[in-house]
């Protein structure tokens, strides 16, 4: 299991657009991924899960990525979280 | 049914017309037991599918109307829908308690939606709205019923309790003035998309329903929807929104062209901005550039110097914001006549012609450096020039540019990346005027201050209402200053400009461009009508 952090830098947190970019790309990964913020955790495949999250600007995100090709589909997540939030 | 109304206004705009007042048709819901809970799964997921099929139509219809980032709500509703968590919730609520299909999309619905409305966030709040729209849209489904939005003659304003992001782009656009309801909030997708498609909006009006049919007049100003107005307020407000649509079609026919008249020559047409909150107005008015970027409110909005870090991050949003368009930053233009009282300036008898802006900077170098350290550590993330204000003699220039010089070398030598800045100074004194040509060796560009260049030629003080009959802007002695001050300019081969208000004065635009002015700075509203009146020129 890969995991680690990522501070969002969006001014509007996770919101309806990227939560859906976000959910699209996790649902086409092998990998399981999950997110999390202090206790809760939520399967990035399920958009009210993401979304419920309610993770704002500034805030820190775990992310564990569990999976055959974990490494390579961390980095696309990482990657995607660079670009869009 | 007269009277007025007051609500929020969500998009600026002036409407007259009938009022029409939509009501949806009640959906109440029965909660039914069934047998055959199985059946009712599947109900549950061709709905589901059917709804999917509608969603991705109205997402191609709100494409076309708002572009791909308003359309994308569709999408994310879309994907609430597909939700394994939202479904899993009727399925379950289906098999366990043995109800019907819509009881149980209902019952998800207000639970996801409590969720998010519970939530911190006011765009976390708005989105319970958008989980109410699919659990209200797959019911729809379910029971079959037809939601007719109302048929009227003639475009008309639409008064409803609330409208949904999928009602809304449904609406026949050529059919609709504005929309007014009781609910709704400015971040509901609602208020995005009356926002994207220039409809004048107002939300929480507590309305009547007695309005429907009379004659109406959304104010999106002052937040207000007037109802039965009397013929005077009719007029006035058709009046005024006849201005908005001229204007706004002007918006549309010259933004995107060049400033260049019909002989081909071209114009910098720049704006002149006093804070941050501009910056949208300048790329609104499509603006080549920033030609005078008033730094002063950063000073005057604290009460003890700004540093160079806050400086620096206001510089780079700005240049940053701009993309590569130009940037001319004028360095602090304070005088005794502004409050700045942690500048410690004695009261002065005669402030116009006092210790002020350039001579503050010379006189206390530290203040000068701070600011030039900020500016040139932005110009690497952009197009950024620096112009001095108030200027005199050449001396002074000198001076300025050996401190210049020194700033750039000790971030250099620090390592601090920084890039090219352009070096100006503004005309607006009768001594820099005529000693142009000596300034034109100096600098690589002028910039005409008009007002004060105005103020001190003819010895008047603009503000004193006593001296009107006597002032008069187009004074010929100030014309032959400019005249002089471009032409000086040009002999060194540099540019000249001009960003007093008289750059904006329509009626001098075609004089200035005949006169070789390389440049006009004005306010964001005014570079339209001016791009328009050299575009009509030989």
């Amino acid at each position: 299991m890969i995991t680690f952090t990522y501070v969002i830098k969006d001014e509007m947190g996770i919101h309806a657009r990227p939560a859906g970019q976000l959910v699209k790309l996790a649902s086409g990964l092998s990998s399981t991924v999950t997110l999390g913020k202090g206790n809760k955790k939520g399967d990035a495949r399920k958009i009210f899960a993401v979304m419920g999250l309610g993770i704002k600007c500034g805030e820190e995100m775990s992310v564990a990525v569990e999976g055959e090709k974990e490494a390579e589909d961390a980095e696309k997540i990482r990657e995607f979280l660079e670009q869009n939030l | 049914m007269k009277g007025i109304y007051t609500g929020k206004a969500v998009f600026a705009g002036i409407a007259v017309g009938r009022i029409s007042v939509f009501h949806k048709e009640d959906q109440s819901i029965k909660r039914v037991h069934v047998e055959n809970t199985a059946a009712e799964t599947a109900r549950a997921e061709a709905a589901r599918d059917e709804a999917n099929a509608q969603l991705a139509g109205l997402y191609e219809k709100a494409v076309q109307e708002v572009g791909e980032s308003g359309a994308a709500v569709f999408e994310v509703h879309q994907m609430m829908l597909q939700d394994e968590d939202y479904m899993d919730s009727v399925r379950n609520i289906i098999e366990t308690q043995e109800v019907n299909a819509e009881y149980a999309v209902a019952s998800t619905g207000d639970n996801f939606a409590a969720m998010f409305a519970a939530m911190e966030d006011d765009y976390m709040q708005a989105r319970a709205a958008d989980v109410k729209d699919i659990s209200e849209r797959l019911v729809r489904i379910l029971s079959g019923a037809r939601d007719a939005l109302p048929e009227s003659e003639g475009p008309v304003i639409l008064v409803a309790e609330d409208l949904a992001p999928s009602e809304t782009v449904q609406l026949d656009k050529s059919r609709l003035l504005a929309f007014v309801t009781r609910y709704g909030s400015s971040n509901s997708h609602t208020a995005i998309l009356a926002r994207t498609m220039n409809l004048p909006a107002l939300i929480g009006v507590d309305y009547e329903p007695e309005i429907d049919g009379k004659m109406g007049i959304v104010d999106g100003k002052q937040g207000i929807l007037l109802v039965d107005p009397d013929e005077e307020t009719l007029k006035k407000y058709e009046k005024q929104r006849d201005q908005e649509l001229d204007k706004r079609a002007m918006l549309k026919e010259l933004k995107g062209k060049e400033t260049i008249t019909k002989s081909g020559r071209t114009v910098k047409l720049y704006a002149n901005i006093g804070s941050l909150s501009d910056l949208a107005s300048v790329l609104q008015n499509d603006a080549a550039g920033i030609g005078l970027f008033r730094s002063e409110f950063i000073y005057l909005e604290k009460d003890r110097y700004p540093t160079e870090e806050e400086q620096f991050q206001i510089y780079k949003t700005v240049a940053q914001n701009m993309a590569g368009k130009k940037v001319i930053i004028r360095t602090l233009d304070i005088g005794a006549d502004k409050q700045v009282g942690y500048f410690h300036m004695e009261h002065e008898e005669n402030p116009a012609m006092g210790y002020r802006a350039i001579r503050i900077c010379l006189d206390r170098p530290e203040i000068f450096r701070t600011q030039l350290r900020a500016l040139y550590r932005a110009s690497a993330y952009g197009n950024i020039a620096v112009m001095y204000p108030m200027i005199i003699s050449v001396d002074e220039v000198r001076r300025i540019r050996r401190i210049a010089g020194e700033v750039r070398e000790e971030l250099q030598a620090q390592g601090i990346p920084i890039g090219q800045v352009e070096q100006g100074i503004m005309i607006e004194t009768p001594a820099a005027a005529l000693i142009s040509d000596r300034l034109a060796k100096e600098v690589d560009f002028f910039s005409i201050g008009t007002n004060d260049l105005t103020q001190y030629t003819l010895a008047i003080d603009r503000q004193n209402s006593r001296l009107e009959q006597f002032y008069d802007p187009h004074h010929e002695a100030v014309l032959r200053l400019i005249r002089m001050v471009v032409e000086n300019a040009h002999k060194e081969g540099i540019w000249a400009g001009i960003c007093g208000e008289l750059g904006a004065d329509t009626s001098m635009t075609e004089i200035f461009v005949k006169m070789g002015v390389d440049e006009l700075s004005v306010s964001p509203s005014f570079i339209l009508p001016v791009r328009k009146i050299i575009r009509e020129m030989e």
